[in-house]
C-alpha cells in the first residue's frame, strides 16, 4: 500500500515534470499530430501528376490516339513537342520532365500490318522508385489502347478478361496502409525517447541521486518512470485514432478495444527498451543516440517501409525478434481487416513474451546501473 | 564575417562586453580546441557522426528493397482441365510468384485472411469451355493493405496473364477456317529506358538520401542538444564572463561539428562507392561544396534552436520535427514529391533537405547538371545565411 502511494507520487511529479513547461508539453502532444497529417499526405508512392514530353516522328493517327490517352489520363501534364533527338537530354537533366515518350516514325505502318510496334519511354531514373511508378502507369495506358485498337480493328475481345479487386483497401490507397502504422511507429518512438531522456536527464542533472537517496525503491522509481510515459503514449495513439478517423476518413473495420489491447502489449515492450536505454546512459545526448540505434532498425526491419518478404531471408529471422513486426501487423489486421482478438493471437503472443523480457531486463539493468 | 554588423549594434549606451573588438584567433582556436575535447570525451557524439552512418548504410543496404519478388498467391482451380492446368503453370513458372493451387474459393480466403497468400486469381469450372467462346472472366484479388505492393502485384499478374494469352495464341473466331484466317491486329508495346539508373537499382537513390539523413542528425540534432546543454548547466554563462565574443562561440560551435558532418558524408560516399557499388558521376569538388553548405544551414538551424530553447530535450524533439522529419518525408528522398498535395509541396520548399536531396541525387547519378545545381546550392546557402544572422542575434550575451 505505501509503495503504491510512494508510486502515485512519483507518477504525479513525472507528469507535472513533461506537462507543466509549455515548450515540452506542446512538443510531447502537437508534433504527433502534426506528423501524422504531413505524412498521410506525403508517405504516397502514388504520382499525383507526371510531367512528360512527346519526340512524335509519325504524326500519324495512331500516334496521335495513343497520345491523347496520356494527357486524358489526368495523370501525364505535356511539357514539351520535341522535334529532334537532341532536346531529349536537356529536359529530362535539368528535371523538367521526368519522361519523354518517343514514338518513331513507322509507328502507324507497323501497328496497321498486325505487327508489334514500339514506343520507346526515356524515364529519369534519380529516384527509381518513381519511374517504376511512371512506367507502370504508361504501361496500364499502353494495355487499354491495345485491348481498344483490337476491338476496333477485328471486332473481338482479348479471350482473358481479369476482373482486379483489392481487398480491405479497394483503391489501393497508401494512406490507408500508412496512417494506422503510424499509431505503431509514433508509440515507439515516443515511448523510446520519453521513458529514456526522462531518466538521463535526471541523472544528468543530479536529481536522480536526490530520488535515490529518499525510501523510493529502485523498482519504484523504475515504474514511476514507465506509467506516464504509457498514459501519454495511450493518448497520442487515440489523436492518430482520431485524425485517421476524423480527417482522413479511414474505415475503421475491427474492435476499438482489441486494438488498444495490442497497443498495450506493445507500449510495455517498447518502454523496456526505453529504460534499458537510460540505464546505460549517462547524458541526454547518449540517450538520444541510444533511442536512435534501435529506432531506426525497429522501424525499418518492421515491414512498414518494405515488405518483410523482400528482405534477404537472414534478416526475415531477425524481424520475428522485432516487436514493432507486430505491432504494425496488428494494426493493419484491426483497422483495416477487421481482425478479431483470435486472428491476431499469432502477432500477440510473441510480443507478450517480448515485452515480459524486455521489462525483466529493463528492471535488473535499471537495478545496477542506477540505483 | 558577416556577424560583426549585429554584434555591433549596442542594446545599450555602452556596447555589453566582449561584443567589440575583432574575431581573436587565438580564443576561436581555444574554443575549439574546447569543444573537440567534449566530443573526444563523450563517446556517444563521434557515434553519432560515424557509427550511425555505418549502422544506417548497412540497414539501408541490406534490408530496404523495394523490389517485389516470390509473391505468395493462391490459384484457385474449380475444375481441372488442360487450360487451367497450363495456366496455373505459367504462375508456377514466373519468377515474381509463388502459386499454392487450391480446389475452393473457401480455401483460398481463408489463405488470404491468415496472411498465407497476397493475392488470388481465380478460374472458374467453365474457365475452358469461356475460353473457347473467346472471353473467359478471370478474378484477381490482391490483399490491398499494403497499397503499394498491391498495385505492383497487380501489375505482374496482368502480365503474366497477358504473356500466357499471347503464347497460347487467339482462339479460332468462330466461322474462321484456315482458308479464312483471322486478321492479324497490331500491338503497341513499350520499350522503357531508365536514364542515370537503367537496373532501377534501389541503392542508388537510398545512398544519396542516406548522405542527407546524417547532415542533418549530425548537422541540426547534434548541435542543437551540445548548445542546449550549455544553457542548461550554465556553462554558457561562464563562457560570457570571459572576454570571449557571441561570433566566436559559434564558430567555435560549428567548425568541429562541420568537420563530424563531412567526415560522415566521406564514410557513406565511399560505402557507397565500393559496398554498393552507387556511381558518383559529378565531380567531388561540386559534391564537397553543396554539402558544406547543407551542412552550414543544418548547424545553423541547430544551434538557432538550441539558442531559442535553452533546454536539451525540448530542442532535441523541435530538431527531430524541423529537421529529420521533413529530411525523410518532405524531400523527395523516399517518397516523391509529385506524388504530393500542392499544399505539402509548397510546405517543402521552406525545408532545406529538399534542395539538397535534388541536388544530390543529381550530382551522384547524373552528373554535373549545373541547371539543378546552381539553384538548389543558392536556397541553400541563402538559408545558411538566414539562420546564422538569426542565431547571432538569439544567442546574445544576456542571462534572460
Amino acid at each position: 500500500m505505501e509503495s503504491l502511494r510512494r508510486i502515485r507520487i512519483l507518477i504525479w511529479k513525472e507528469l507535472l515534470a513533461i506537462l507543466k513547461d509549455k515548450r515540452s508539453r506542446f512538443t510531447v502532444f502537437v508534433p504527433p499530430l502534426i506528423q501524422t497529417l504531413v505524412f498521410g499526405y506525403a508517405a504516397t508512392y502514388d504520382l499525383e501528376r507526371v510531367h512528360y514530353a512527346v519526340y512524335d516522328e509519325d504524326r500519324s493517327e495512331a500516334s496521335r490516339q495513343l497520345l491523347a490517352r496520356f494527357d486524358g489520363s489526368g495523370v501525364f501534364v505535356r511539357m514539351a513537342d520535341l522535334t529532334n533527338e537532341k532536346g531529349i537530354a536537356p529536359l529530362i537533366d535539368s528535371k523538367q520532365v521526368l519522361l519523354v515518350v518517343r514514338i518513331k516514325d513507322d509507328f502507324e505502318r507497323t501497328l496497321l500490318s498486325g505487327q508489334t510496334a514500339a514506343v520507346q519511354v526515356l524515364a529519369d531514373g534519380r529516384n527509381s522508385n518513381t519511374a517504376a511508378t511512371a512506367l507502370n502507369y504508361i504501361n496500364t495506358i499502353v494495355e487499354t489502347f491495345n485491348a481498344d485498337w483490337t476491338t476496333a480493328h477485328n471486332g473481338q475481345s482479348p479471350p482473358l478478361l481479369p476482373i482486379p479487386r483489392a481487398w480491405y483497401n479497394p483503391n489501393l490507397e497508401t494512406r490507408w496502409y500508412m496512417i494506422p502504422g503510424m499509431i505503431a511507429m509514433l508509440t515507439l518512438v515516443q515511448m523510446i525517447v520519453i521513458t529514456s531522456m526522462s531518466v538521463a536527464r535526471e541523472r544528468e542533472q543530479g536529481t536522480l541521486d536526490q530520488l535515490l537517496v529518499t525510501p523510493f525503491r529502485p523498482f519504484e522509481i523504475m515504474v514511476g518512470k514507465s506509467l506516464p510515459s504509457i498514459l501519454i503514449g495511450l493518448i497520442q495513439t487515440t489523436g492518430v485514432l482520431a485524425i485517421a478517423l476524423l480527417w482522413f476518413n479511414i474505415p475503421f473495420q475491427g474492435n476499438p478495444a482489441t486494438l488498444y489491447f495490442g497497443i498495450m502489449l506493445f507500449l510495455l515492450a517498447s518502454v523496456g527498451f526505453g529504460l534499458m536505454i537510460s540505464s546505460v546512459s549517462d547524458t541526454m545526448q547518449q540517450a538520444l543516440l541510444g533511442g536512435f540505434l534501435s529506432i531506426m532498425p525497429f522501424a525499418m526491419l518492421s515491414g512498414l517501409n518494405t515488405p518483410i518478404s523482400n528482405m534477404p531471408k537472414s534478416i526475415q529471422y531477425v524481424t520475428y525478434l522485432n516487436p514493432m513486426r507486430y505491432a504494425i501487423s496488428l494494426t493493419h489486421r484491426v483497422f483495416l481487416e477487421g481482425a478479431s482478438l483470435r486472428d491476431i493471437l499469432p502477432d500477440l503472443w510473441p510480443m507478450a513474451i517480448i515485452a515480459a523480457i524486455s521489462l525483466t531486463v529493463a528492471a535488473s539493468m535499471f537495478r545496477r546501473h542506477v540505483a | 564575417m558577416e556577424n560583426r554588423p549585429a554584434a555591433a549594434k549596442p542594446r545599450d549606451h555602452r556596447p555589453p562586453l566582449g561584443t567589440g573588438g575583432r574575431i581573436s584567433p587565438a580564443r576561436v582556436r581555444s574554443l575549439i580546441h574546447k569543444e573537440m575535447l567534449q566530443i573526444v570525451r563523450d563517446p556517444s557524439s563521434i557515434a553519432i557522426a560515424l557509427v550511425l552512418p555505418l549502422f544506417l548504410i548497412a540497414l539501408f543496404g541490406y534490408a530496404l528493397s523495394l523490389d517485389v519478388k516470390d509473391v505468395p498467391v493462391a490459384i484457385v482451380m474449380e475444375q481441372i482441365g488442360p487450360d487451367a492446368t497450363d495456366l496455373a503453370g505459367a504462375f508456377a513458372l514466373s519468377k515474381y510468384f509463388t502459386p499454392t493451387v487450391v480446389t475452393s474459393m473457401k480455401e483460398a480466403v481463408d489463405l488470404m485472411r491468415a496472411h498465407k497468400v497476397d493475392g488470388v486469381v481465380r478460374i472458374r469450372g467453365s474457365f475452358g469451355r469461356d475460353l473457347a467462346e473467346g472471353d473467359a472472366p478471370l478474378q484477381v484479388i490482391v490483399h490491398g493493405v499494403d497499397a503499394n505492393r498491391g498495385r505492383i502485384m497487380q501489375g505482374y499478374v496482368q502480365g503474366a496473364l497477358a504473356i500466357w494469352a499471347s503464347q497460347r495464341g487467339r482462339p479460332e473466331r468462330p466461322g474462321a477456317t484456315a482458308d479464312n484466317p483471322p486478321p492479324l491486329v497490331g500491338s503497341v508495346q513499350v520499350q522503357s529506358r531508365v536514364w542515370f539508373n537503367n537496373a532501377m537499382e534501389s541503392h542508388y537513390f537510398l545512398v544519396p538520401g542516406l548522405v542527407v539523413l546524417i547532415m542533418t542528425l549530425t548537422g541540426a540534432l547534434l548541435t542543437a542538444l551540445v548548445m542546449a546543454r550549455e544553457w542548461e548547466r550554465g556553462t554558457l554563462e561562464a563562457l560570457f564572463v570571459t572576454p570571449v565574443r557571441t561570433g566566436e562561440i559559434l564558430i567555435g560551435k560549428t567548425v568541429p561539428y562541420f568537420f563530424l558532418g563531412m567526415g560522415g558524408l566521406l564514410l557513406t560516399t565511399l560505402a557507397g562507392r565500393f559496398l554498393f557499388e552507387v556511381p558518383l558521376r559529378g565531380s567531388v569538388l561540386v559534391l564537397t561544396a553543396g554539402s558544406a553548405l547543407y551542412l552550414f544551414v543544418a548547424l545553423g538551424f541547430g544551434l538557432f534552436i538550441s539558442s531559442a530553447t535553452r533546454n536539451q530535450f525540448v530542442a532535441s524533439q523541435l530538431a527531430l520535427l524541423a529537421t529529420f522529419l521533413p529530411a525523410v518525408f518532405l524531400s523527395g528522398f523516399i517518397f516523391d514529391l509529385a506524388g504530393a498535395p500542392k499544399a505539402v509541396r509548397v510546405i517543402s520548399c521552406i525545408f532545406p533537405a529538399r534542395y539538397y536531396v535534388s541536388f544530390l541525387q543529381t550530382v551522384f547519378l547524373a552528373g554535373n547538371v549545373w541547371s539543378i545545381i546552381i539553384p538548389n546550392c543558392a536556397a541553400l546557402g541563402a538559408m545558411a545565411l538566414f539562420f546564422f544572422g538569426l542565431t547571432l542575434r538569439k544567442t546574445k550575451k544576456k542571462l534572460a
